[in-house]
C-alpha cells in the first residue's frame, strides 16, 4: 500500500504485468474511490461550468460526459477533469484526488460571475469502481438492468448494479472499453465482491495503481502532476481538441487563443526507446549537446513490450521520426518521436 | 516463502553469491525480487569490469522502480548472463537460479563477512 492523495492504495495485487495484460485481454477491476466529485447546480449551472471548464459543456446532452480542463488564466492545468451532465442545470465534475480542495476553491471562485449556481464537494458521497477491458460488459451486464450495449462511449445512466443504486458510465483511464460505477460508499464493498464474482469466468482480476499508470500511459492519457500541470498549457499538452473555441469566454481562453494564433514553442510527444533502457519522469532529453526537454512519464509497457515515454520537446523536434537521446542516469540512449497514442484498441 | 539455498552467501543489499573455487555467480534474492515486482530490464557490466565489494555493478528495473545491483565481493567480471536481455522476468520466476554476473574473486576472505542462509532469512523476516 502507498499513500496517494490522502488515501492508502495498493500499487499492485497480483503484479503490474499480470494486471495490465488482464485489462488488455480480458477485464480488470479498479477501486478508484479516491477520485473527487464536485457538483455544480443552479439556474445558471451551464454558464458556470462554461466559465471554469475549457471544453464546451453546451455540447453535452443530459447523460453525456466529456474530458476537459480546469485552467489558470495562463491556459495551464489546475487539473484535468471529466464533466458529466446530470440534468440540464446540474453537472458533476470528476477531479483528481490530490486536487479536490484546490479544485473546489478554484471552481467556487470561478463560477461567481455566472450568478445562480453553487459548487458542492460531493466526494464523500461517491465510491467509484472501474471495470475495464474487452470483456467488461460481460462482467457488469448480468448485475444490472441498464442496457450497457446501448450505452455509447462517454455516456452514462442511472440504475442499479448488484441491487445498489448506481450511476454507470462508459468511461475509463486505460484505453480499453469499460465502465465506471459510482455508488454510495457504504455499498462499495458489496459492489466490488459482486463484480469479482460475476467476472470470475472471464478472468477478471483486481488491479492497482501501478497497472492504472502503465495502462493510461500506453493509451497516451495524460497524468496531472506528470504530463500536465500549472506550467503546461492545453495546446502544449497537445489537447487542443478539449478546447471549446467557439463558446463564450472561459478562464484561460485569451491566452490559448493567443497561443493558437502565434504558435507554441514546445509540445508533448510520444517517445519510443531505440536502445536498451527505460526513460522515466525527470530524465533529460538531448539533441546532440543541447538539452531540449524532459520526460514527463515513462515505462516499459507490459502489452506493447517497448520502453515508451512522453516528453515536452521544442516543436522543431516534435514531429514523428525525429531522433533524440534520453539521459538515463548518466547514459545516453537513442529514442524516436512516435505518434500517440502508443496503443489504440481495435474494436 | 521461497527457501534461501544453504550453499549460497548473502549480502545485506539482497544479492546472493554462489561461490565455487575462486569464482562466484551473483543474483538477487527472492525477497529483493518481490520488493521490485515485475522485472523488465537488467543492465549489466561488460566482461572484464573490475568490481569492489559494495559497489554498484548494474541496475535492475521493474515496471515501478529502478534499483542498483551491488557487488557482494570484489573481483573481475568473467561472465555475464546475456539471456537476461530477452528474459528479464526470469529474475521473478526463479531468483535463486537466475545469475547475473560471474565474478573472479580477488579476495576470497571477503566472502567470510557475508551472511549465510539462516542469517539472511532472519534479516528479511
Amino acid at each position: 500500500m502507498v499513500p496517494f492523495g490522502g488515501w492508502d492504495m495498493p500499487v499492485e495485487y497480483s503484479g503490474i504485468v499480470a494486471e495490465h495484460l488482464a485489462v488488455r485481454e480480458r477485464a480488470g477491476i479498479f477501486d478508484v474511490s479516491h477520485m473527487g466529485q464536485i457538483e455544480v447546480a443552479g439556474k445558471n449551472a451551464l454558464e458556470a461550468v462554461q466559465r471554469i471548464s475549457c471544453n464546451d459543456a453546451a455540447k453535452l446532452q443530459v447523460g453525456q460526459a466529456q474530458y476537459s480542463g480546469l485552467l489558470t488564466p495562463d491556459g495551464t492545468f489546475v487539473d484535468d477533469i471529466l464533466v458529466y451532465r446530470l440534468a440540464p442545470q446540474h453537472f458533476m465534475l470528476v477531479v483528481n484526488a490530490s486536487h479536490i480542495g484546490k479544485d473546489y476553491e478554484h471552481i467556487a471562485e470561478g463560477i461567481k460571475p455566472a450568478g445562480d449556481a453553487v459548487a458542492v464537494d460531493a466526494s464523500s458521497r461517491y465510491a467509484l469502481v472501474a471495470v475495464q477491458g474487452p470483456q467488461a460488459r460481460e462482467v457488469v451486464q448480468p448485475l444490472t438492468a441498464v442496457d450497457l450495449g446501448a450505452m455509447k462511449y462517454y455516456w452514462f445512466a442511472h440504475g442499479e448494479v448488484a441491487g445498489i443504486r448506481a450511476t454507470v458510465s462508459r468511461t475509463g483511464y486505460t484505453g480499453e472499453d469499460g465502465y465506471e460505477i459510482f455508488v454510495p460508499p457504504p455499498q462499495a464493498d458489496r459492489l466490488w465482491l459482486a463484480l469479482l464474482e460475476s467476472g470470475r469466468e472471464v478472468g477478471l482480476i483486481p488491479c492497482g495503481l501501478g497497472a492504472r499508470d502503465t495502462l493510461r500511459l500506453e493509451a497516451s492519457m495524460r497524468l496531472h502532476g506528470n504530463d500536465i500541470d500549472e506550467t503546461t498549457t492545453v495546446l502544449e499538452a497537445d489537447l487542443g481538441w478539449i478546447v471549446g473555441w467557439k463558446k463564450p469566454d472561459f478562464v484561460g481562453a485569451e491566452r490559448l487563443r493567443r497561443q493558437k494564433a502565434e504558435g507554441i514553442a514546445r509540445r508533448l510527444v510520444g517517445l519510443e526507446m531505440q536502445e536498451p533502457g527505460i526513460a522515466r519522469a525527470g530524465h533529460d532529453v538531448y539533441v546532440g549537446d543541447s538539452k531540449v526537454g524532459a520526460v514527463t512519464s515513462g515505462t516499459q509497457t507490459p502489452y506493447l513490450k517497448k520502453a515508451i515515454a512522453m516528453a515536452y520537446l521544442p516543436v522543431a523536434q516534435a514531429t514523428a521520426g525525429s531522433e533524440v537521446e534520453v539521459d538515463i542516469r548518466g547514459r545516453r540512449a537513442r529514442a524516436t518521436v512516435v505518434p500517440m497514442p502508443f496503443y489504440k484498441r481495435t474494436q | 516463502m521461497m527457501a534461501y539455498p544453504a550453499g549460497y552467501k548473502y549480502s545485506k543489499d539482497h544479492e546472493w553469491i554462489d561461490i565455487s573455487g575462486d569464482r562466484g555467480k551473483v543474483g538477487i534474492t527472492d525477497f529483493a525480487q518481490k520488493q521490485l515486482g515485475d522485472v523488465v530490464y537488467v543492465e549489466l557490466p561488460e566482461v572484464g569490469a573490475q568490481l569492489k565489494a559494495g559497489q554498484s555493478f548494474g541496475t535492475i528495473e521493474s515496471v515501478k522502480a529502478v534499483s542498483e545491483l551491488y557487488a557482494p565481493v570484489s573481483g573481475e567480471v568473467v561472465e555475464v548472463n546475456g539471456g537476461l536481455k530477452d528474459k528479464p522476468e526470469a529474475v521473478n520466476a526463479d531468483p535463486h537460479a537466475t545469475w547475473m554476473v560471474s565474478i573472479r574473486l580477488s579476495d576470497p576472505d571477503e566472502a567470510g563477512s557475508l551472511l549465510d542462509a539462516t542469517q539472511y532469512a532472519d534479516l528479511v523476516k
